[in-house]
């Protein structure tokens, strides 16, 4: 084990974290607001990546041109969120004042419906779409070889997503809703605040969050029937590692379960799957409440 | 109670002699019932209010002491084969339990469905034993020491199945009116409450957890004895999720509910792939969500007789 494997691991490490962020982010996100576990989530990852990767093929086949592969990933996770996230949130609705379980199971229910949809539409055959990728080069680190894409590009665009939705939250009305919202949905409500627009527009957000990640990993990995449900538990697993609702905290847990993971994948390779997992028991075995989560008082 | 055991036998009759007039319906019937055993473990914690995302875990840990077991010793009993895979199941559910007991609500959901996946990912990896994703093969045992052709096995694990469906429902709905059962009822609206009555929630949550844990493997061994394979994705989230989906469905009024649910979840499937091919999972899913909306109390609630209940709202 060299300084260079060590290299590779974490650099695939913090690419793979930044998937990992913007999807768990999708999900902490509308369950900060809208109290659901959203377990559709998983299908517009899929969605998103397979969203882009046909977009790529539609539009940018034959030219490698770099924008062009850009604008596939951006309008296929847009789409795709913006379409499928208020066709949740019209899905949700009658049940918004049913018990969170059975809200959960209803997205279970759509997720189902979807997996289905998805093999209509697309196929079981894996589909892979990589041209502009390598089009974006490579550079050397160490005397390692990147590509760029993994280097930098995933990397940035999660940060740069994590940076706006921060100052969004923190700086714009809206912004300032959905947190109060977050906070308290009764006195958000009685101060004005449309809490029913603030949670549909939560969930288009955070839906576009879930299909950017596939859309960004599309180039990458193969899209198969059954990425939907893999990466699902994966960012269950940063959610609940970092508390509910957190967003710094899912950043920080993403980085955390992404180095972690890529290091077994080069030097402990039979652990690869299980490591989130473990990290996240571990993790809840110290704070039960998730990483970054303040414990709530109890109701007497 | 009469009028219970009279329910019970004629619903005994008519599964058997359906299932000796349509052979098909031999199969989906086996399954149904074990996976409305194993959804009766999810109703237990449900029952104090805590989903849990992994209970398949417990499906195929004992599917695979079944498997190994038979492999080991090839001329063991069928029941012995059960109660070896149940006992097993039920232990780990006692370990487990120690520490996953100080977990509520999402997070015991997603401790479950951690640990499952570890399960799931080791059995998959640890290709020379568990034979991967391919899993284990079991072959046909002896039932009470006798050896049946296949029909003759197939209807013995139904009996067997429906003679223990009917006991657990019983004494489930027993436990459930009884100070232990009401008690766990209470972790779920109000736990400090309980707390302040002397009462440990997490011993009752424990106990609980046991309980369930061994119904998943009772339910996993007779999977395993039916289906003659063990496969890893017995213990899938997506099979846990199956079963919490039952659980729901059956609905909160009676534990019988949880076996209809089974049934039609079954039948669902069945009808869904002849019909539709490889489309299953969609008529599911809209038929689960529909479920959902129209009976909002479970399939139970529409055999529930129009009295006032006490309905404790948190």
């Amino acid at each position: 084990m060299g300084i260079d494997t060590l290299l590779l691991a974490l650099i695939d490490g913090v690419s793979y974290a930044g998937l990992l962020f913007l999807v768990a982010l999708g999900l902490t996100f509308i369950f900060g607001v809208v109290r659901v576990l959203n377990v559709a989530h998983g299908s517009l990852y899929a969605f998103g990546g397979y969203s882009a990767a046909s977009m790529g093929i539609w539009f940018a086949q034959g030219s490698d041109s770099i924008t062009l592969f850009l604008l596939a990933i951006v309008l296929g996770a847009g789409v795709v969120g913006v379409i499928l996230g208020y066709g949740l949130t019209v899905l949700l609705h009658p049940f918004r004042d049913r018990d969170p379980i059975i809200q959960l199971l209803v997205t279970f229910g759509a997720f189902m419906v979807l997996e289905d949809v998805q093999v209509m539409i697309w196929g079981t055959q894996p589909y892979f779409v990589s041209g502009a990728v390598f089009q974006m080069g490579t550079s050397e680190l160490l005397g390692v070889v990147f590509m760029n894409y993994q280097l930098w590009f995933i990397p940035s665009v999660a940060l740069a997503v994590y940076v706006l939705l921060s100052w969004f939250l923190k700086h714009s009305l809206k912004g300032r809703q959905i947190i109060a919202v977050t906070h308290d949905r009764e006195v958000a409500t009685a101060l004005g605040v449309n809490a029913g627009r603030i949670a549909s527009l939560t969930f288009i957000i955070g839906a576009t969050l879930g299909a950017l990640g596939g859309a960004l990993a599309s180039p990458t990995t193969s899209l198969v029937p059954g990425v939907g449900a893999d990466m699902i538990v994966l960012s269950f697993a940063v959610v609940a590692t970092a508390g509910l609702g957190q967003i710094s905290g899912a950043l920080i847990v993403a980085l955390m379960i992404g180095i972690a993971r890529s290091l077994s994948v080069y030097f402990l390779p039979q652990f690869e799957v299980v490591m989130p997992y473990l990290i996240m028991m571990a993790v809840l075995l110290i704070r039960p409440q998730g990483l970054f989560t303040v414990a709530e008082t109890r109701r007497i | 109670m009469k009028k219970r055991l009279l329910i019970a036998g004629i619903v005994f009759i008519a599964v058997l002699g359906l299932s000796a007039e349509l052979p098909w319906v031999r199969v989906p019937m086996i399954m149904a019932l074990v996976y409305g055993t194993a959804a009766l473990g999810v109703v237990v914690l449900l029952r104090a209010g805590q989903i849990s995302f992994g209970h398949a875990m417990y499906m195929l840990i004992s599917g695979y002491t079944v498997a190994f077991l038979s492999q080991a010793y090839p001329g063991a009993d069928g029941i012995v084969l059960v109660l070896a895979g149940t006992g097993v199941s039920l232990v780990t559910g006692m370990i487990l339990g120690l520490f996953l007991v100080r977990y509520r609500g999402i997070f015991f959901g997603m401790l479950n469905l951690a640990i499952s996946m570890v399960i799931f990912t080791i059995v998959t990896k640890f290709y020379g034993l568990t034979g991967g994703s391919d899993g284990m093969r079991i072959p046909r045992p002896s039932l009470f020491g006798i050896d049946m052709d296949r029909a003759g096995y197939e209807a013995t694990l139904l009996v067997i199945l429906l003679v223990l469906a009917i006991v657990l429902i019983f004494s489930v709905q027993q436990f459930f009116r009884s100070s232990a059962g009401q008690a766990m009822a209470s972790i779920k609206t109000n736990e400090d409450r309980l707390e302040y009555l002397g009462v440990s929630a997490k011993k009752l949550l424990w106990q609980g957890y046991a309980l369930s844990a061994a119904l998943c493997g009772l339910a996993g061994a007779f999977y395993g004895l039916s289906q003659g394979l063990v496969t890893p994705e017995a213990g899938y989230w997506l099979k846990s999720g199956e079963l919490v989906f039952m659980s729901i469905l059956g609905g909160s009024v009676h534990a019988a509910g949880v076996f209809v649910a089974a049934l039609l979840f079954e039948f669902v499937k069945v009808y869904a792939s002849t019909l539709m091919g490889g489309a299953w999972q969609l008529v599911l899913g809209v038929s689960l969500i529909a479920i959902i909306y129209f009976l909002p109390g479970g399939i139970t609630s529409l055999f529930r007789k129009k009295r006032k209940t006490l309905e404790v709202r948190s």
